[in-house]
């Protein structure tokens, strides 16, 4: 048990240690569309209307309808 | 073991104090002189110091080819330099590139009128203190940041251009140029 916690603490301590903080010049590449936790928003954006429209009932995934209509 | 446990319960101290501590960094704010750079210009020649530029108003921008507030930007400090450079405004922008390549690639297709110079070794950027990007250094003068703006808005530029026409009409004191 007390091993685990010793790794589980050493663990953590790494984890820890890979948060640092990024200089403003330095996120030249963190500034590229395709690291976006979205990198591609319109195409999110369709997917999700079709599903809203096609799949589910009015909800805040639907544009609103829902019903299955396939209205666009 | 419960020694093994303590190594690593200090482990974690230190590792949660080096995250919650931020790195201090020079940070300027109001009448103080510009800290002395390192600066290149495109063709890797050095720049001359701000202290050779005495008795103009300076205006240090500090951006990149990725920052779209920095890209904004650009056509106001052309203005700027079109309508002041005359009656002494010096319009600089720092590259903070990681890679000058992209600069050197952008400034090929968006060619500009006022001075580009490189940090390469992004000391100017520490000593500077800039925390975002754009940011902008305006130096008066007598060789004091007189304001320092973060960010780019095209709501604010009418602000800028009414600080710098008064510190344009502003007179050199002298013994204060460093």
């Amino acid at each position: 048990m007390k091993l685990l916690t010793f790794i589980l603490f050493l663990l953590i301590s790494f984890l820890l240690a890979g948060c640092v903080n990024v200089a403003p010049w330095e996120r030249g590449i963190l500034a590229k569309p395709h690291m976006a936790v979205d990198p591609q928003p319109l195409q999110s954006g369709i997917r999700q209307h079709n599903y809203g429209s096609r799949e589910s009932a009015a909800s805040t995934n639907s544009a609103g309808g829902g019903g299955g209509c396939g209205c666009f | 073991m419960d020694r093994l446990t303590k190594v690593a319960e200090l482990v974690l101290i230190l590792a949660l104090t080096c995250l919650v501590i931020p790195p201090s960094f020079a940070h300027l704010e109001g009448d103080v002189p510009p800290p002395h750079c390192k600066l290149t210009t495109l063709d890797g020649q050095n720049a001359q110091d701000w202290s050779a530029l005495k008795g103009e108003v300076i205006y240090v921008d500090f951006w990149a080819s990725w920052c779209p507030p920095c890209i904004q930007s650009f056509p106001f400090m052309t203005q700027l330099t079109q309508d002041f450079k005359e009656k002494g405004l010096h319009v600089i922008g720092v590259n903070l590139d990681e890679n000058q390549q992209d600069a050197k690639n952008f400034l090929v297709q968006h060619p500009v009128n006022f001075s580009v110079l490189m940090d390469e070794t992004k000391q100017c950027a520490q000593d500077f203190g800039v925390i975002a990007m754009p940011s902008t250094y305006i130096i008066d003068k007598n060789g004091l940041v007189r304001h320092i703006h973060r960010g780019f808005r095209a709501g604010e530029t009418e602000e800028l251009r009414q600080l710098i026409e008064q510190l344009l009409a502003e007179n050199v004191t002298l013994g204060k140029i460093n």
